[in-house]
């Protein structure tokens, strides 16, 4: 066991936290920020490589080799300055790798660098109504028609899809195929008429989320992204990314720190909530769990670095991480009590309601980017070897 | 940077992993249970000539000189197969012996612990999870006077470490005037636990309460460790059978309500490998943490421990209730791991007090 970075990572951190101290000026605070102050930061980020820093050059990204070891020094002193990250979302997090791995050359050099510049904001079309956890049995369709592809179907749970520029998207263009062998990638503007998008709100009061329905969304041939029928293979490529998203073991952290403070500082008939030795074993088990999966992280990391895998440590961090952050929360409402239950603008509330926020919406991320169900069934299948579910014999 | 087992403790635990094989099949298990065997002296013996007995004994004592991670990965093996191995004694000792022992109770003990001749056991219940049902050892004038109970190897030990009621460390000799033992009767059937009394018993004086809380951590790490080791066996077992065993014309791991269950151990107990190693760690490299973190171990592993005792039993059906199968060995284990120097909820308060959250 070595947890010290060395001296070369140690002088990577130096130099982070020095440039964080000489720009704290610069950082876009969230009230009176504009959307210019917010490309100038994400410009300054990516010049000093702490954004898109492992992209290529030649993509307008920063292009140092791939270092988990210095990622993970940028993400914990930008945490420690609570300075703002470089910008994040579907298009940069998802759309740029995805692109990286099967794009063209030509898409490349179109859409990648105005994506990390936060020029261009993406959003992701796969999940339909009729599609969730079964999502290659998408039914949204692509037809041929000329040198364009004639897009009918509805898309759900289409974040920024309101904000978004482009959009990557599935579809079925080969109908006769075997489901996962129909389907196809098209990226095309927002813009393209046809397109309407409805605000999804959901039961946080707040519209996160959206419904996107084509009608006869009329799309160059040439907007696809792999071949005909690979769209299936390039999604897994994204979706990858996505579950390296959700889970992250220090929002686990900041969070029980902040419910810390919470039971420390709060008071019910003038005792200290931590003085409830139920709430404070609650507590202590909270402790533990996030601790664990802190390790576990550790673990994760040191096996990245020393080309090893870590298959079972890795294939429960989403269905841990996301049930961690939802029971934190849960434990804070249930330690405020009454006070718990208030939300929006009222009188005396707590925390501005986000307790409540995160406890309903991490539901949503319980349920999202595969359920709690399909990651045991991942888990189970992949992670332990066990048999899949027979196919029932096609109706 | 490398989080995890270096070569080197990668290398004990398969060789480990293959010498338990041959020394405690679960038959060796079985008799050892079935006969009220005193002591698995085979058993003991075959592991102390791989450095099992003087793991945490430092060279110029005959032991091997590394630390509490390399005794958790120990630990782990031994608990993987149910070993009714005295390791938890003789390590405790050790470590006590090490940190609180004078050059000559140094020399005198920790050769023969190393070798793998003496036994010890280490009488600290009281001073860790509460005295119960009058027990309670006072010290006076080298001599001690009173009962502690829940003592593994309490008959056999040649040397017990005791924490008195102010909580400091004493030595006695298993053979000291005054001394009785009882046995009491534990579920865990892989180990023997007893009562000791004792009516002015002459005891050399060993440690404060600074080494107690050293040798709590220690011991709450090592119980994690154990109940790492049965519960990682437990779902191995769980996941074989279920790939095995057909019903309504399928095998059961195909059903996805038993192929839950084994995600759901395997989700909350691959973490706390990490969480047992770290705590190990920290008791050795960083002080500041090592308490916190031996609770948390104890404690989460004594939670999962059991959700995974209760539920790899229940993947195997009727079988997994039955003496035959031998499940029911892992399962008393994890129970009695959960409740020895605290349960959870005990170590959670302590972790609690330790933090500044509560006053103790």
């Amino acid at each position: 066991m070595d947890l010290s970075f060395g001296p070369e990572y140690e002088a990577f951190r130096s130099q982070v936290r020095d440039f964080l101290q000489s720009r704290s000026a610069d950082y876009p605070g969230a009230a009176r920020s504009t959307r210019a102050d917010a490309l100038a930061w994400q410009k300054t980020l990516i010049e000093h490589g702490y954004a898109a820093r492992t992209i290529p050059r030649q993509y307008g990204g920063f292009g140092a080799a791939p270092d988990i070891l210095k990622s993970r020094i940028i993400a914990e002193e930008f945490t420690r300055a609570r300075a703002p990250t470089g910008m994040s979302g579907q298009g940069i997090s998802m759309f740029v790798p995805t692109l990286l791995e099967v794009g063209t050359e030509e898409q490349k050099q179109t859409y990648i660098a105005p994506t990390l510049r936060g020029e261009i904001i993406w959003c992701q079309g796969y999940s339909e109504p009729g599609s969730g956890s079964d999502l290659a049995s998408l039914q949204t369709k692509a037809v041929e028609d000329g040198d364009d592809f004639v897009i009918n179907g509805q898309k759900i749970w289409t974040s920024t899809a309101m904000q978004a520029d482009m959009i990557f998207c599935l579809v079925r263009t080969e109908p006769q195929a075997p489901k996962h062998a129909g389907i196809s990638y098209l990226i095309f503007s927002m813009k393209t008429p046809g397109i309407e998008v409805r605000p999804l709100k959901t039961m946080t009061g707040h519209a996160e989320f959206n419904e996107v329905f084509f009608t006869d969304v009329r799309v160059p041939r040439t907007q696809i992204v792999g071949a005909r029928g690979e769209g299936w293979r390039v999604a897994n490529a994204t979706l990858k990314h996505e579950r390296g998203m959700l889970g992250d073991p220090n929002a686990a952290e900041s969070r029980l720190a902040a419910l810390i403070d919470l039971m420390r500082e709060e008071t019910a008939g003038g005792e200290r909530l931590i003085n409830n030795p139920l709430l404070r074993d609650r507590l202590m088990q909270m402790q533990a769990r996030v601790l664990a999966m802190k390790y576990n992280g550790l673990r994760l990391i040191s096996a990245q670095l020393n080309g090893e895998t870590a298959l079972l440590a890795a294939l429960i961090v989403k269905l841990q991480g996301c049930e961690i952050n939802h029971e934190l929360a849960a434990l804070a409402i249930d330690s405020l009590g009454e006070l718990g239950v208030l939300y929006e603008d009222s009188p005396h509330l707590r925390a501005g309601g986000s307790w409540q926020q995160r406890y309903m919406f991490d539901l949503g991320l319980i349920i999202g980017g595969g359920t709690a169900q399909i990651q045991k069934n991942i888990i189970a299948e992949r992670g332990l070897g066990m048999p899949r579910e027979p196919k029932l014999a096609s109706a | 940077m490398e989080f995890g087992l270096s070569q080197d403790q990668r290398m004990m635990q398969d060789s480990l992993a293959k010498a338990l094989e041959r020394l405690c099949p679960l038959d060796r298990v079985r008799a050892f249970a079935d006969t009220k065997e005193p002591v698995a002296r085979d058993l003991w013996t075959g592991l102390a000539e791989l450095g099992v007995a003087g793991l945490m004994i430092d060279e110029e004592h005959g032991g091997v000189g590394l630390g509490l991670l390399d005794a958790v990965v120990a630990a782990e093996a031994l608990g993987r197969v149910v070993a009714p191995a005295p390791f938890l004694g003789v390590t405790l000792a050790a470590i006590a012996l090490t940190a609180g022992g004078s050059a000559s109770q140094k020399s005198k003990w920790l050769p023969r612990l190393a070798a793998g001749e003496a036994l010890a056991a280490v009488a600290i219940s009281e001073a860790i999870a509460g005295a119960r049902d009058g027990a309670g050892v006072t010290a006076t004038g080298g001599k001690l006077t009173g009962k502690t109970l829940f003592v593994i190897d309490a008959a056999e030990a040649d040397l017990i470490i005791v924490a008195d009621t102010t909580g400091a460390l004493h030595l006695v000799a298993g053979d000291a005037p005054g001394l009785a033992s009882t046995p009491l009767t534990s579920i865990d059937l892989t180990r023997r636990l007893g009562e000791l009394r004792f009516d002015n018993t002459p005891a050399e004086p060993l440690g404060d309460a600074g080494d107690l809380t050293r040798l709590r951590d220690a011991a709450w790490v090592l119980l994690a460790a154990d109940m790492l080791g049965a519960g990682s066996a437990m779902i191995d077992k769980a996941v074989a059978y279920a790939g095995e065993r057909r019903q309504f014309d399928r095998v059961i791991g195909s059903f996805q309500a038993v192929k839950h269950l084994c995600a759901e151990m395997a989700a909350g107990l691959e973490p706390c490998r990490s969480l047992v190693w770290y705590a190990a760690h920290a008791w050795d490299h960083v002080p500041d943490e090592a308490s916190l973190t031996a609770a948390h171990a104890k404690a989460h592993l004594s939670e999962v421990g059991r959700f995974v005792a209760r539920t790899a039993t229940e993947v195997h059906g009727g079988i997994g209730f039955t003496d035959l199968l031998g499940l029911h060995y892992w399962f008393k284990r994890i129970g009695l791991d959960r409740q020895w120097l605290g349960g959870p909820e005990r170590v959670r308060h302590l972790a609690a007090v330790m933090q500044g959250l509560v006053a103790a």
